[in-house]
């Protein structure tokens, strides 16, 4: 832990400071949403104005952003200045990194330190990109979700490259928890984006096979559903006429006939034109049969009314798509 | 294989059972008492969101410095709660408010977190928000709008997309800011649209959602503000709705909550960003339901392309009826009568969501008796999740009326019809009545 902070010198105390008027805050005379600031928070900030109004752009500056950032790294506006300061003398951009992992330890979730990571990490190159990914692997492992963290790590695969081993940490990640959403958005980002696989139709036939797998193995897992629906994203035709895509459905509908995935996906391939034969017929048939609905209503229908049934929070949902059934479909 | 015995559980199976098991031990109390009880139960206890929020408008404990950066957002959040729940500020606190908000202006425009800070648009958004819900001509007439208008357009990248503050970030919400505050003030024009819709085209993901950039996960709160601007701008129909719809409608959980993205957990927050969402995709339900019979019959290929080739090479103005309503001419739109007339009319269609289970979540597992509104049990209230599950709790209570803001149907109300709050826009967030003095207010008499 730091222990700085329990040290810390007022900058009123500091001699190599002395020479600066602190500003304070022109709140005015009856202020809103005050903060009842603390003293030393009050102090750097009047410190950190005098800085910025005069636009000292100097190694103290550096020094006093490093301090205000360690209370607030919220404030933007310290962030900001705090580069032109960098630029301006030329400084270290590695230990700026180290800097900005410690402040992200404790705010992995701040706008600005992703910002300034981005910033740091553009000057430096392709040199950063392993850097980089070694940074977000760490943030991920204590929060495998975290939304900026995934979007850095998309920009720097994008921007400087590192994409070797991409796949099998997805893969890793996807091991420890098939429902990390994150993941799956990463495994199609990489199956769409990288230079090294060829493309979403390269890969098209072994992704599927492994989406169902997983599907089969958690059929109530939404993401690897989405995923399936991804991988034929643009052509309905091609979702249509695969066959591993309806037998997926059907398979699933066999050991549960209410899982709702299954259901929305077999309305969706009938509404872009599936033409169900054998098994499905009879399958829809029970279906038909379980919600009462009258023999020769058509298959879409019937489905809708099981997914009211079954998944009463879309009801309306639905509801209205049985209600824009197109009339051509089964 | 799995070993024999029960399969071991995933982090996210883990957490999303502790939750569950929480929510649904509080509903288990609904369950077991009278109608009585029940209604006390589900009661909007308004004097109590008042004393939190009017405490918090004058003086903050010191805690509250982390958001020293995000003064007008505190503002924005406490104001348009009381305004929801149709109560106001006295004239010296409203005064003060806006004098605080004319010190966090920047004489280049746009309005920064705190006096002195740089202009930021997220702040931005919120003091413009903040003094249209104050209302009155001191409040409205403080804002620069020429100067805010330059701001925007400093913030504006060539992509199409803006940034945050100069040399700041780009993502989907500084373009809902950007568009939403000027929309507002009437300074929204060809320029600063120019290539706003590709962009945020380019952020739906192959799950429907949208995401804060290209290549992210499609997330709750960009989805909210990626569709609203895309609606402000007249390109919404460049989005694939039915995949979007498709997409929110499943973030509404046995919870009877909203998620923000798949397989995370349950949050009051994103009642008003997914149930906003839904509302606005409810009062779009034609264009969904256009697009949703190209798709019929793998029709959709000669009509619109998927969204990879479509963000290479569309350009605005390449598909003028790109965003076009049915029925309506292009001439007749000007860009910042879209709000106002996003308006008029009936909703073709009923809500799309579970109105009701939704307002069950907000009573009674985002409510905090001593005041505020949390994200879920076990969290702590603050202002952030106050404002959104209030309004969250006003897009339910009006999604059932057929005209805009029309008082609705008891039977969509849960608890007390004395629950029922002010009806908001829902593409600025702010309150309806407070919207339609703006309006008129920035486009001045004509
Ligand atoms: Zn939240």
């Amino acid at each position: 832990m730091d222990s700085d902070e329990d040290e810390r010198v007022p900058f009123s105390r500091r001699p190599e400071w002395s020479d600066v008027n602190p500003v304070p805050q022109d709140d005015g005379p009856n202020p809103v949403v005050a903060i009842a600031y603390k003293d030393d928070f009050r102090e750097t900030m009047d410190y950190f104005r005098a800085i910025y109004q005069s636009d000292e752009r100097s190694p103290r500056a550096l020094q006093l952003t490093t301090e205000t950032i360690r209370m607030n790294p919220g404030n933007y506006t310290v962030w900001h200045f705090r580069r032109l300061v960098l630029e301006e003398i030329n400084a270290d951009l590695h230990e700026e990194l180290d800097f900005v992992a410690h402040v992200a330890e404790g705010n992995p979730k701040n706008y600005q330190i992703w910002h300034h990571r981005r910033w740091v990490s553009e000057k430096l190159g392709t040199k950063a990109a392993s850097v980089e990914l070694q940074f977000t692997k760490k943030i991920l492992a204590l929060d495998a979700k975290n939304y900026h963290a995934w979007s850095h790590r998309l920009w720097v695969l994008e921007t400087l490259g590192g994409w070797e081993d991409e796949l099998e940490y997805c893969d890793k990640l996807l091991e420890d928890d098939i429902f990390n959403n994150s993941a799956w958005n990463q495994r199609y980002f990489i199956m769409t984006r990288s230079p090294v696989l060829g493309g979403l139709q390269a890969v098209r036939d072994s992704e599927v096979s492994y989406t169902v797998k997983a599907i089969l193995s958690n059929p109530p897992n939404e993401s690897p559903w989405r995923y399936l629906r991804g991988l034929y994203k643009g052509d309905h035709k091609l979702l249509v006429t695969d066959t591993k895509v309806s037998s997926l459905c059907l398979e699933v509908l066999k050991i549960d006939p209410n899982c709702v995935f299954a259901l929305s996906l077999l309305l969706d391939l009938l509404c872009y034109g599936f033409e169900p034969s054998g098994e499905f017929t009879s399958l829809i048939g029970g279906l038909k049969h379980s919600s009462g609905d009258t023999l020769d209503a058509k298959f879409a229908n019937t489905i809708c009314c099981v997914l009211e049934r079954v998944d009463p929070m879309r009801a309306n949902y639905w509801a209205w798509r049985r209600s824009k059934l197109p009339t051509e479909v089964y | 294989m799995e070993p024999s015995g029960a399969p071991r559980l995933t982090a996210t199976q883990q957490e999303q059972l502790r939750v569950e098991q929480r929510v649904f031990d509080t509903y288990r109390v609904l369950s077991d008492v009278s109608p009585h009880t029940q209604s006390l139960i589900l009661e909007l206890w308004r004097d109590k969101h008042m004393e939190f929020l009017t405490r918090g408008l004058r003086l903050l404990g010191p805690s509250y410095h982390v958001l020293d950066a995000n003064r007008p957002w505190i503002c924005y959040w406490i104001l348009q709660s009381i305004a929801l729940l149709e109560e106001t500020v006295d004239l010296q606190l409203e005064n003060d408010i806006v004098d605080f908000l004319y010190r966090c202006q920047d004489t280049d425009g746009g309005y920064g977190g705190g006096p002195g800070q740089l202009a930021h648009l997220a702040t931005t958004y919120a003091a413009v928000n903040s003094l249209i819900t104050l209302g009155g001509e001191k409040a409205l007439s403080s804002i620069n709008r020429e100067k805010m208008h330059a701001f925007l357009l400093r913030m504006k990248h060539p992509s199409g997309a803006f940034r945050m503050h100069e040399a700041g970030e780009m993502d989907v919400r500084a373009c809902y800011t950007a568009v939403s505050v000027a929309s507002i003030l009437n300074i929204l024009d060809a320029e600063l649209v120019q290539n706003v819709g590709d962009y945020i085209l380019s952020c739906q993901t192959f799950e429907g959602g949208i995401a804060g950039e290209p290549g992210s996960e499609a997330h709750g709160g960009y989805t909210f503000c990626g569709l609203a601007a895309m609606i402000l701008i007249n390109r919404v129909e460049l989005l694939d709705l039915p995949a979007l719809l498709d997409w929110v409608a499943f973030r509404q959980g046995v919870e009877c909550g909203f998620q923000g993205r798949v397989n995370k957990l349950v949050d009051g927050c994103y009642s008003f960003w997914q149930g906003g969402a839904l509302l606005l995709l409810q009062r779009l339900s034609l264009s969904v339901e256009e697009q949703l019979k190209v798709s019929y019959f793998g029709r959709e290929k000669e009509m619109r392309s998927g969204h990879d080739s479509a963000t290479s090479n569309l350009h605005e103005g390449e598909r003028p009826d790109a965003g076009l309503r049915p029925g309506r001419e292009l001439s007749n739109i000007k860009l910042n009568d879209i709000g106002f007339s996003f308006l008029e009319g009936e909703t073709a269609c009923g809500p799309l969501f579970h109105s009701i289970a939704l307002q069950q979540y907000i009573l009674l597992c985002s409510q905090v008796l001593e005041g505020g509104f949390k994200d879920k049990p076990g969290k702590h209230r603050d202002f952030y999740h106050t404002c959104y599950c209030l309004s969250g709790l006003s897009v339910c209570q009006y999604c059932r009326s057929e005209d805009f803001g029309e008082s609705p149907p008891p039977s969509g109300i849960l608890g007390p019809y004395a629950n029922l709050l002010e009806p908001i826009h829902p593409l600025f967030n702010v309150v309806l009545d407070r919207y339609y003095e703006a309006h008129s207010f920035f486009t001045g008499p004509s």
